[in-house]
């Protein structure tokens, strides 16, 4: 068994975990809540994990970087009010332009922060902080206290997240489910299959050494924060379809769970390892806990969070402490081989 | 601040960042005064104060947290969390004097949580008080549900809203006392010291046989404690406590201390900083109430403050170099 374990890749090895928490949550609830099982819960979830997945890999590629992007949840809002904005002004507008219209605002916001950390060599966290209240701020300006409704936007855009692209027995798979998946797998492919994305995990593991290893790393970053801010500007877009509704208060708190969902998902918040299948998968769980405490009777629907940080909290720890024995396993396993080997050519050197 | 080089050098720099820190808010205090006439008057003074003064005894704990190269994000949590446990308490028919020491437990029992997972189990604090701010803001929403709760003993609303000393209100003494009582702790006491060599580099305050973890879990106790009589004060000062007092806080006191001049990579900073930030929002948002500027708004000028301070003596000291010297500017790593 251990030797089956350290053989694995560590990172397989934790999206392999987290599916099985997944399981055993799913299993949990359906022996503790009536009907529990069945298309209705998938439709659920897939409709409301697309805005997060969507966040959760823009705060992955940023924390790979050893950074930090708490201005999600403004972007989000700026630009699920701003498209609102356009679309109810200029309703013949077709869905291509208006989601270009999102990512590219939600790129032009990544990039103001991806200028002050890169080449201002300012923190993220001190660039994030002050751009996430100054984003909110010029949205509250630019929205000059109206909100978006739904009855100002067409009727493609508000049926769009309700879309069933297409079916498989009771499990319907939406279109703002659907497209948000195509994009984490993209992300994902590129993360592990092409060459430049690979600087992501170097800078994040050794920002020095990746420097002299001759990778422009303000570059590196840049784009890091403009790939945060476009996803988050598509987030936006599925946001204002989603809700219709939007106020200045649209998307606020979503940084925090975007970097939940990334955590749980086994992404360091350090940099340098996690991948965002895996921060997928720490969206689905949380929503997945987050839906299925409302509906359980056992407890009342206020425990929702407090069981949410204590979980957060556990999975992180045994997250840690496992990765921790899997290391020691592995350096034996080496270890072992090496004394074997020298044994070996001692015997020969004595022959 | 890995190179800083010799502590004259950092001082040096600390007191021009504190310099820098005092001359925008000359400005400030400057503009409010030819702005509004009713700036000045006593009354505004301490309205001022008292309208965040929960957060400013917090960012007092918070300072020594990043000094220590930590962060604390779960104070907001701790606040609402504490409020909502005395609300609970007190319609619960408990005294309310028994009540209050029952929540700076509660302060202390969080606390000692985050410092656990921190310093036992080796997690960052940013992922620890990340999960224990969304848990401690789900008890106390277990507590008062969707409630709002009001009925509080008379003494504890009259010591929330009326003045102590004269018109002078408990909470601002007790911001004073706390103040001088951290800043001596911080400056010219052993603790303080430690605090800043853990910030530092911590592996060789381990080698220096400090030990280590003891004083990261002793800030977080302190950290909680202070975070739950906060809530308390924000109890006493509104009167009513509902399960999202102080939602948000945490990133309003962390910036406060960042403006500050304070490391978020740890080892540099100081309470004076600390002070002056306060002053500057404080008064900021002060008179930007004062001639109709809303919450939203201010909150974005706070934010482009906190960039703008960090980037334009920046520039200023680059561009400087090269013109005075006609040479390249030393290659001075930031410890970025």
């Amino acid at each position: 068994m251990g030797a089956l374990l350290s053989r694995l890749n560590p990172q397989s090895l934790r999206i392999l975990g987290l599916l099985a928490v997944l399981v055993l949550v799913v299993l949990f609830f359906s022996t503790q809540i009536p009907h529990y099982l069945n298309g209705r819960l998938f439709n659920r979830i897939s409709s409301s994990v697309a805005i997060m997945a969507l966040i959760a890999t823009g705060q992955t590629l940023v924390i790979l970087t050893r950074n930090i992007d708490l201005s999600i949840g403004s972007i989000v809002g700026f630009v699920a009010f701003a498209t609102g904005g356009l679309i109810s002004s200029h309703p013949d507008l077709g869905p291509v332009l208006l989601v270009t219209y999102s990512v590219l605002l939600g790129a032009a916001f990544g990039a103001v922060n991806g200028v002050l950390v890169a080449y201002g060599r300012i923190p993220s966290i001190i660039v994030t902080l002050g751009t996430m209240a100054l984003f909110r701020s010029a949205l509250v300006e630019y929205s000059d206290a109206k909100s978006i409704t739904t009855s100002n936007l067409p009727h493609w855009l508000v049926n769009f997240p309700n879309t069933v692209l297409f079916q498989i027995g009771q499990y319907q798979f939406r279109a703002a489910f659907v497209a948000a998946i195509v994009v984490v797998l993209l992300v994902h492919f590129m993360l592990n299959r092409f060459r430049p994305a690979r600087k992501l995990y170097a800078i994040g593991s050794n920002p020095e050494a990746a420097e002299m290893a001759g990778i422009n790393t303000s570059a590196t970053v840049f784009v890091a924060f403009v790939l945060a801010g476009a996803l988050a500007g598509l987030a936006g877009f599925m946001f204002l379809a989603r809700f219709g509704t939007i106020t200045v208060v649209a998307g606020l708190g979503l940084e925090l769970k975007s970097v939940a969902a990334a955590v749980v998902g086994g992404v360091n918040i350090f940099g340098g390892s996690g991948s965002v299948i895996g921060a997928l998968i720490g969206a689905v769980l949380i929503d997945l806990i987050d839906t299925s405490l409302v509906r359980w009777d056992m407890v009342s629907e206020f425990w929702r969070e407090a069981v949410l940080g204590g979980l957060i909290l556990l999975s992180v720890a045994a997250d840690t402490t496992l990765m921790r024995r899997l290391v020691n396993l592995r350096i034996s396993r080496e270890k072992a081989k090496f004394s074997k080997a020298r044994n070996v050519q001692s015997q020969e050197v004595a022959e | 601040m890995k190179n800083a080089g010799a502590p004259g050098k950092i001082l040096k720099r600390l007191k021009s960042w504190e310099g820098f820190l005092a001359l925008v808010l000359g400005i400030i205090f400057l503009a409010n005064v030819i702005l509004s006439p009713q700036y000045l008057s006593l009354l505004n003074q301490i309205n001022l104060f008292q309208l965040s003064i929960e957060k400013i005894i917090v960012a007092l704990v918070m300072t020594f947290i990043i000094i220590n190269a930590e962060i604390d994000l779960s104070v907001g949590s701790m606040m609402g969390l504490g409020a909502c446990v005395f609300g609970w308490l007190v319609q619960g028919g408990m005294g309310g004097g028994w009540a209050i020491l029952v929540v700076l437990l509660v302060g202390l029992a969080g606390g000692a949580l985050n410092g656990f997972f921190i310093t036992r189990i080796g997690l960052p604090s940013l992922v620890v008080t990340l999960a224990t701010l969304i848990g401690f803001r789900g008890l106390a929403r277990v507590l008062v549900e969707d409630r709002g709760i009001t009925d509080f003993p008379d003494w504890f609303d009259a010591l929330g809203q009326n003045g102590l000393i004269g018109p002078v209100p408990f909470a601002l003494i007790a911001f004073a006392v706390l103040f001088v009582l951290l800043f001596i702790v911080l400056q010219k006491s052993g603790f303080g010291r430690k605090t800043y060599v853990i910030g530092t580099n911590r592996d060789v305050a381990d080698y220096a046989g400090i030990d280590t973890a003891r004083h990261k879990m002793k800030l977080f106790l302190a950290s909680g404690l202070i975070s739950a009589f906060a809530g308390l004060l924000y109890a006493a000062r509104v009167g009513a406590v509902r399960g999202d007092v102080a939602l948000g806080f945490e990133l309003d006191i962390i910036t406060i201390v960042l403006l500050g001049g304070v490391s978020i990579y740890g080892g540099a900073g100081s309470l004076i900083g600390t002070l002056l930030a306060i002053l500057i929002v404080l008064n900021l948002r002060n008179g930007m109430a004062l001639i109709n500027i809303t919450g939203h708004i201010q909150t974005g000028v706070i934010g482009l403050l906190l960039i703008g301070s960090v980037l334009l003596p920046k520039l200023n000291l680059s561009t400087l170099f090269r013109k005075n010297k006609g040479q390249p500017p030393e290659q001075k790593e930031e410890s970025a």
